[in-house]
């Protein structure tokens, strides 16, 4: 038994498809989640991460598998009798009430006391800081109080876990950063475990203590930011997370070979990762860890392109069939033009090699 | 080298939508819509008995229209079948538009078919056969026998807008209401009716039009006792034609009038929220 | 361990059960159902020898009735009284529609090329009469067409009025059709119009075609389903009418529904009005299949209700 807060297990969840066919939205998902967490699920449109989220909730029933809440199955609970709420990727305010009438609604399907209730509200609102505005409607509000309203909401209910579908993705960026930054101070304050569902890989890194690595209905890999960023398990987290060049190479008694013929020495590659002894693999190097050398050792290629972005400059080298993209800085190195043969190796340590 | 710019004249850009003779065609269909109904109000406040021969402006018509026990107990009894059927049939309506949702397929058809019945079916049809059926099982003709009979036409009208509201409706608030502890009985109390509010108050409000403007099915089964509006009018057509037609006519074209400006504004409400 | 459960779904919530239905179909299953299935039942009963309602004696007789009359010396002959009225009905219902359909067109796509504010107006213009009552916009027409009306005053004036009769003809019925279903015809094409993408015309004046032919071979296509539509709303009720024939055709022009009612009323033969009845009511359903089984496989929507 594990002490997780929340804790899924073995949860396969399939749609039919019109046609007569079935999707596999979750394919036997393992994965437990600790009390007062950031936790986020990440993943591309149709992974399965807002399927999940939809069977916590009582949304979805699984076809198979339990979904436990401190020990206890909640699978089997209907979703107006779970400890979880939920703040929709549409907010799902209730169009015909007031604020502080939506922000109520939750308490007063609980039968509380009127007097409770109403500073109940009163607080849910001065948490996310929109005191003042309980009598309009939400037709009334900007995207970002809505935003506010939907939190306030679900918070209200001092539920154990609150789940997040995407809930910023209808905000313009700059709003999205300030509630970025907000919903991380809310989490810290209630302590209430956060489950955060996005698909943009930025935005998880900034706000998770750990991510879930969503694809095809399975969770590719768990961890916190920097161990998903850095040591990612194959080719498709290497790639979705952050920018990634995936470069087959061939193992050689010398180390890696190179399209274009240059070797890498296996020396420089990351020190956990395993090499196989022979045959083709795939070596993953981010754009910013390649650096400009003289020895043959390295990538040879031709520059096809060069653009210039600012702090950065991309380089998009082709090598062999492959094409490299490296971003340097823009000062202190001298840059190559378009048609120019030019090297590049990754830094020490910053290759690694993946699965596909 | 020939010049940058020739002038060549310019041809106008024409609206590539607009067909000849349409905009003559349709200010003249307009026209012709309304025409017979403002003369209708015209020749209301005619002071001459016969109707079409204007001989100066008078009230005297609504006058009479007002102090005519038999009018009076006409529109009496429209008005308490229309109250009563808008009732029943908006209620009856609600109830269709929400159960059928869960509706396995071939029952939503049969509902359809059977919803859809009294708007395709010859009115004619369904009178006489509701006359035959009621006499069959003994129900008497009069206010129970028209009620019954305006309630099943009804529901349609009443249908179409609930339903229009309904479809319009997105799945989230519904799940948020749940999400949020809600049972299925709040969900319909707090949520539900509430959302479909101005889709019901657009449908009762048709059903009361349709009702009251009903000619033929209480022509057969009104009874003696139970004479609607339209029907007393139409007596009054048949037997002589006095500007007393034409100040009734008037009102109750306003009243529709009235009633359908109402679900108009309903309907922008929708369209605002 | 995990335990294997059957797939369900929680639903979606907000949607009621089924049995909220149950009333409303049990209501219409007794109040439209079965008058429809008695009025059968009546066509194969006979006529009682006195006063109104039927004797249950079962009988063919009010079918003959349609095509055979019985003489008084006992001898039968060939009746087309009621063919005449079915095709009358049929006919004037035709013109009616093709009356509509001519007017009607240019109408809707007149609305529907109108700015967004003025559209909604103009939909509410032609909707209003919709609403008002059959028998007041009949009378109405009634008192257009008389010959002490407008136009009959008018024709007096300028010296060619006193041969002018239209009400109590025909025509008077046909107009009185063609004013009370007009907007039947045309809230359905505007509704196909309106979602109608005007610049597949524009791409057609593009390819050369010229205002008649983008208007034949793109846009009448392109609002097909809401003229099938029209043509059905109005075409349908426009066979059961009662009120225009009665009110505007003066008797003289009887359509089948008036034949109906007679025989429920003055004429006290309501075996034969049902038998009536019932071909009217299977013209109906024949026609409603018509439109939407031959839609259907054409690939046009088209909703009637």
């Amino acid at each position: 038994m594990t002490d997780a807060h929340l804790d899924i297990r073995q949860v396969t969840k399939t749609f039919p498809t019109p046609e007569g066919g079935v999707v596999v939205a979750l394919d036997s998902v393992d994965l437990a989640i600790a009390e007062g967490e950031f936790f986020v699920m990440l993943g591309p449109s149709g992974c399965g991460k807002t399927s999940l989220l939809r069977c916590i909730a009582g949304l979805e029933y699984p076809d198979s598998g339990e979904i436990l809440l401190d020990g206890s199955r909640i699978d089997d609970i209907p979703a107006y009798a779970r400890p979880v709420n939920t703040v929709f990727q549409s907010y799902a305010l209730f169009p015909h009430m007031s604020v502080a009438q939506n922000v109520a609604f939750g308490l007063e399907m609980e039968r509380l006391p009127k007097n409770e209730i109403k500073s109940r509200v009163a607080a849910a609102l001065e948490q996310v800081k929109l005191t003042g505005l309980d009598r309009r409607k939400p037709t009334q509000l900007s995207g970002g109080q809505q935003q506010r309203v939907a939190l306030a909401r679900a918070l209200a209910k001092q539920p154990k876990v609150l789940l997040l579908d995407e809930p910023l993705s209808a905000l313009d960026l700059k709003l999205r950063r300030g509630m970025q930054v907000e919903l991380k101070r809310l989490q810290r304050e209630t302590g209430i475990t956060f489950v955060f569902v996005t698909h943009d890989q930025e935005e998880a890194m900034t706000m998770g203590d750990r991510i879930a690595v969503f694809n095809e209905g399975k969770i590719v890999q768990v961890g916190s930011p920097q161990e998903i960023y850095r040591r990612p398990v194959n080719g498709f987290v290497a790639d979705f997370i952050g920018e990634t060049n995936l470069i087959k190479v061939t193992v050689g008694s010398g180390g890696f070979i190179f399209p274009g013929g240059g070797v890498l020495a296996r020396e420089l590659l990351a020190e956990d990762c395993e090499v196989p002894a022979a045959g083709e693999c795939l070596l993953a190097v981010r754009p910013e860890d390649f650096e400009l050398v003289d020895t043959d050792a390295a990538v040879v290629g031709e520059v096809v392109d060069v653009i210039f972005t600012g702090g950065l400059i991309r380089l998009h080298v082709r090598a062999g069939d492959q094409e490299i993209v490296a971003a340097l800085p823009s000062h202190g190195v001298v840059v190559p033009a378009v048609g120019d043969q030019t090297r590049l190796r990754p830094i020490t340590k910053a290759a690694r090699t993946v699965g596909s | 080298m020939s010049p940058v710019t020739t002038s060549r004249p310019r041809r106008r850009l024409v609206n590539l939508s607009n067909f000849p003779l349409f905009r003559g065609t349709s200010i003249a269909v307009l026209v012709g819509m309304y025409l017979p109904l403002l003369l209708v109000v015209f020749y209301s406040f005619n002071q001459n008995r016969l109707a079409q021969i204007w001989t100066g402006f008078s009230f005297k018509w609504y006058d009479f229209v007002f102090h005519n026990d038999d009018i009076l107990r006409a529109l009496k009894n429209s008005l308490i079948v229309a109250v009563v059927a808008t009732i029943l049939s908006t209620l009856l309506a609600l109830g269709a538009a929400l159960g059928m949702l869960r509706m396995a397929r071939s029952g939503r058809v049969f509902a359809w078919g059977l919803l859809g019945a009294p708007l395709l079916i010859p009115e004619i049809v369904l009178a006489v056969g509701t006359l035959g059926f009621f006499l069959t099982i003994k129900v008497p003709l009069g206010h129970v026998a028209l009620i019954l009979a305006h309630t099943a036409f009804c529901i349609p009208f009443a249908l179409l807008p609930i339903r229009a509201r309904l479809a319009g409706l997105d799945a989230a608030p519904f799940e948020a209401a749940t999400d949020l502890g809600a049972n299925e009985w709040q969900i319909l109390r707090r949520i539900t009716l509430p959302l479909l509010a101005p889709g019901i108050l657009a449908g009762a409000l048709l059903a009361f039009a349709i009702s009251l403007d009903d000619f033929i099915t209480s022509f057969f089964i009104a009874g003696p006792g139970a004479t609607t509006l339209p029907v007393y009018i139409f007596g009054m057509i048949r037997s002589n034609v006095t500007p007393a037609v034409n100040a009734l006519s008037t009102l109750l074209l306003i009243f529709s009038a009235t009633l359908l400006l109402a679900v108009y504004l309903l309907n922008r409400i929708r369209r605002s929220d | 361990m995990s335990k294997v459960r059957a797939p369900k779904s929680p639903g979606r919530p907000g949607q009621a059960s089924s049995w909220l239905a149950t009333p409303t179909l049990v209501f219409l299953i007794l109040v439209i159902l079965l008058p429809l299935l008695i009025t059968v039942v009546y066509s194969f009963l006979s006529q009682p020898s006195l006063g109104t309602g039927v004797k249950w004696v079962f009988s063919t007789d009010a079918y003959r009735q349609i095509f055979v009359q019985e003489k008084l010396d006992g001898t039968t002959a060939f009746d087309t009284r009621y063919l005449k009225v079915l095709w009358n009905s049929f006919y004037y219902a035709g013109i009616a529609t093709i009356t509509t359909l001519l007017l009607g067109i240019p109408v809707a796509m007149w609305i529907a090329t109108r700015p967004v504010r003025f559209r909604a107006m103009l939909v509410l213009a032609v909707t209003l009469p919709f609403w008002t009552s059959v028998l007041i916009r009949t009378y109405a027409v009634r008192q257009i067409l008389d010959e002490t009306g407008p136009i009959g005053g008018f024709l007096k004036i300028i010296g060619v009025g006193n041969s002018y009769q239209i009400l109590y003809t025909p025509w008077a019925t046909i107009i009185g059709l063609t004013y009370t279903f007009i907007p039947f015809m045309i809230l359905p094409v505007y509704a196909s119009a309106e979602r109608f993408d005007f610049r597949y015309a524009e791409a057609g004046y593009d390819l050369g075609a010229k205002r008649w032919t983008v208007l034949r071979r793109i846009v009448i296509p392109g609002i097909r389903p809401g003229i099938i539509a029209g043509i059905a709303l109005v075409f349908i009720p426009g066979l059961g009418s009662f009120l225009q024939p009665d009110m505007l055709g003066g008797g003289k022009t009887n359509m089948i529904a008036n034949v109906i009612a007679n025989n429920f009323g003055q004429a006290r033969n309501w075996p034969f009005g049902s038998a009536l009845s019932v071909f009217l009511l299977i013209f109906t359903v024949l026609f409603v299949l018509m439109v939407t089984t031959g839609v259907r496989s054409r690939g046009d929507q088209v909703r009637l209700i």
